[in-house]
């Protein structure tokens, strides 16, 4: 599977998209991958104020449970609910519709410290 | 594989029942018609026999220490003796009650004292309490000293627990429901915490560390002499967990190395049965500053006479029901009686010679991603071989062969984990069989892939399918509907 070269990433292994002030954030294919077979996703209730690098939720699979960190600072304003029936859409569409959550973001410019696609793929390499 | 509910029922019932020589009446007028059960209870009804046949059968599906090696990494799985077993049923530790008094139970008491003793000198710290009932709860318990002694001292900004990515997983768990924040400190490339990445931690919101002696990988923290002085000297507390004990015991004690907090856990350690075969215990030691928090009641002696002191103010309370895991405490105490100070030296000396003697013949077959002398155990990657062949499947062709697979996928930081820990109760012959299967089994990855993937095909059952067990749960017995 491909990097979107749009998205920006974190060593950590999530993605974010960011349209203006919002961004979707997600775990990438290599994550999924690493964690095997996902059945649990938990993820924080809307409203919810994270910082850059705090917890933002917890993907379970077959073999470990992961905690995901908030790739940017903001406040959580959507959650895709849908994984709490179809955990397995992290594995299956990892980089779409298997999003977790959608933050408003409270300081766009941290993106710039984040990895694009091409440094994503030399650091999982 | 059947329950007792897929057997057809039986006519009657199945047992005989003396007559009633009490006055009865009907139940509606005994208890009243809102209390009278409409329908039959949905039980098997069987006779004694079928029922001990079925238990019977279900008992030679089991893999347990009396039938072969189990290397189940940080579980040290050693054999049990039988003579802990025979002192644990005599009738005066086995049918004594909790709330017998004091002048009639002495002989109970001086074993909780004179165990708690022996802890205290294997550990070289200042006192013991038995209460915990398992590692995670003696985890526990040493987080809520933590907390009463920055208490006590008015230092409630503590609230940082620092772990290593080596820790046991119930670390930082037992932190967080004491209420601490954790905060994860990297290993280095050998495996080890990395000096500097914790100095940088150590501030006044640190309330201490927790650390896995020696560490998941089976590797003895080096420094931890420097580790325990700087987190003294920020202020700090240290819990090491003795999970591992297994690997030096009776040659160097936690009280030297800095603890503050150290757990036991007798049911490793100590050879009582776990792990489906027995209850845990995990006793507590302290060093002198956390000594009056310890749980009441405490065990104390007088001249020739013990009872239960209840008198500690300062103490946080109890922390189980009566004095812990009464029995478990029998057997521990009769296994460190059968041992003595030589035997527990050999326990660690063999322990640790074992699991160096299956790494060294094991590394030319499995990578050792931290690949240098061990204590009493060791982790391979399953990485590296053809076809997708994983852990997994290295571990469901263990069965295959009849022997217990290792822990599996743990710890996080090597990938593919097998964690294997022999302990010291395995001859050199078991050994050599163990090692012997493993090299057949790598063989196999290479030539016959579909071996790997398609085992267990000669246990009980097939391989469960744990992503569908994990998603839809089948929590409640499907009474009417077709079972497998």
């Amino acid at each position: 599977m491909s990097y979107p070269t749009t998205f920006r990433y974190t060593k950590e292994h999530e993605w974010v998209q960011i349209e203006g002030t919002r961004a979707r954030v997600g775990i990438t294919d290599h994550a999924q991958a690493e964690l095997g077979d996902v059945v649990f996703v938990e993820l924080p209730s809307l409203g919810t104020v994270v910082k850059k690098g705090g917890h933002l939720g917890t993907v379970e699979s077959v073999k470990a449970v992961s905690d995901v960190f908030a790739p940017l600072s903001g406040k959580v304003v959507a959650v895709n609910s849908d994984l709490e029936s179809s955990p397995e859409t992290v594995n299956q569409s990892p980089h779409a519709d298997g999003w977790l959550v959608a933050l408003e973001l409270s300081s766009p410019s941290e993106a710039n410290d984040l990895l694009d696609a091409a440094a994503y793929e030399a650091h999982i390499a | 594989m059947r329950t007792l509910f897929d057997y057809p029922p039986r006519e009657g019932v199945g047992g005989i029942f003396p007559t009633c020589d009490v006055p009865s009446g009907s139940p509606a007028e005994v208890l009243g018609e809102g209390l009278v059960r409409r329908n039959a209870p949905r039980i098997p009804n069987l006779s004694e026999g079928d029922v001990a046949r079925h238990y019977t059968q279900l008992s030679k599906l089991n893999y347990g220490v009396d039938d072969g090696i189990y290397p189940l990494g940080s579980c040290t799985m050693k054999y049990n003796p039988k003579l802990n077993e025979d002192v644990a049923r005599l009738a005066g530790f086995a049918d004594v009650h909790p709330r017998t008094d004091e002048p009639l139970a002495q002989g109970t008491l001086r074993v909780l004292f004179e165990l708690s003793e022996l802890l205290r000198g294997i550990s070289g710290m200042a006192a013991v309490t038995l209460q915990p009932v398992a590692g995670a709860h003696g985890e526990l318990l040493g987080m809520f000293l933590f907390k009463k002694h920055f208490e006590e001292r008015g230092e409630t900004g503590r609230t940082r627990v620092l772990l290593p990515d080596s820790a046991h997983g119930t670390n930082p768990a037992s932190a967080a429901v004491a209420g601490f924040s954790v905060t994860e400190i990297r290993s280095n490339e050998r495996g080890t915490v990395d000096l500097d990445s914790l100095r940088a931690e150590l501030d006044s919101s640190v309330a201490g560390i927790m650390l896995t002696v020696p560490n998941t990988l089976g590797i003895f923290e080096e420094n931890i002499l420097d580790i325990a002085r700087a987190v003294h000297e920020a202020g700090g507390l240290c819990y090491f967990d003795g999970a591992n004990l297994n690997s030096f015991i009776g040659r160097a004690r936690p009280g030297d190395m800095g603890a503050d907090v150290f757990h036991f856990n007798l049911h490793k350690t100590f050879s009582t049965p776990h792990g489906g075969g027995g209850p845990g215990a995990g006793a507590v030691a302290v060093s002198e500053k956390l000594v009056e928090y310890l749980p009441v009641p405490w065990i104390a002696k007088a001249g020739e006479t013990y009872r239960l002191d209840w008198d500690h103010p300062r103490s946080i309370g109890s922390i189980h029901a009566f004095y812990g895991n009464f029995l478990v405490a029998v057997k521990a105490y009769a296994y460190l009686l059968q041992l003595g100070d030589e035997g527990l030296r050999e326990v660690s000396g063999d322990a640790v010679l074992n699991a160096n003697y299956l790494q060294e013949r094991l590394k030319k077959t499995y990578s050792l991603p931290y690949d240098r002398r061990c204590k009493h155990e060791f982790v391979l990657s399953g990485e590296g071989f053809p076809d997708h062949v994983s852990t997994i499947d290295i571990a469901k062709r263990l069965i295959d062969y009849g022997v217990h697979p290792p822990t599996i996928y743990f710890p996080l930081i090597v990938r593919e984990a097998l964690m294997i820990e022999p302990t010291e109760t395995e001859s050199r012959e078991s050994l050599d069989r163990f090692a012997e299967i493993l090299e057949t089994i790598a063989r196999e990855a290479r030539e016959h892939p579909e071996l790997l993937h398609n085992a267990p095909t000669r246990a009980p059952v097939r391989r469960l399918d744990q992503t569908q067990a994990a998603r839809n749960p089948v929590l409640t017995y499907p009474f009417g509907e077709q079972t497998a």
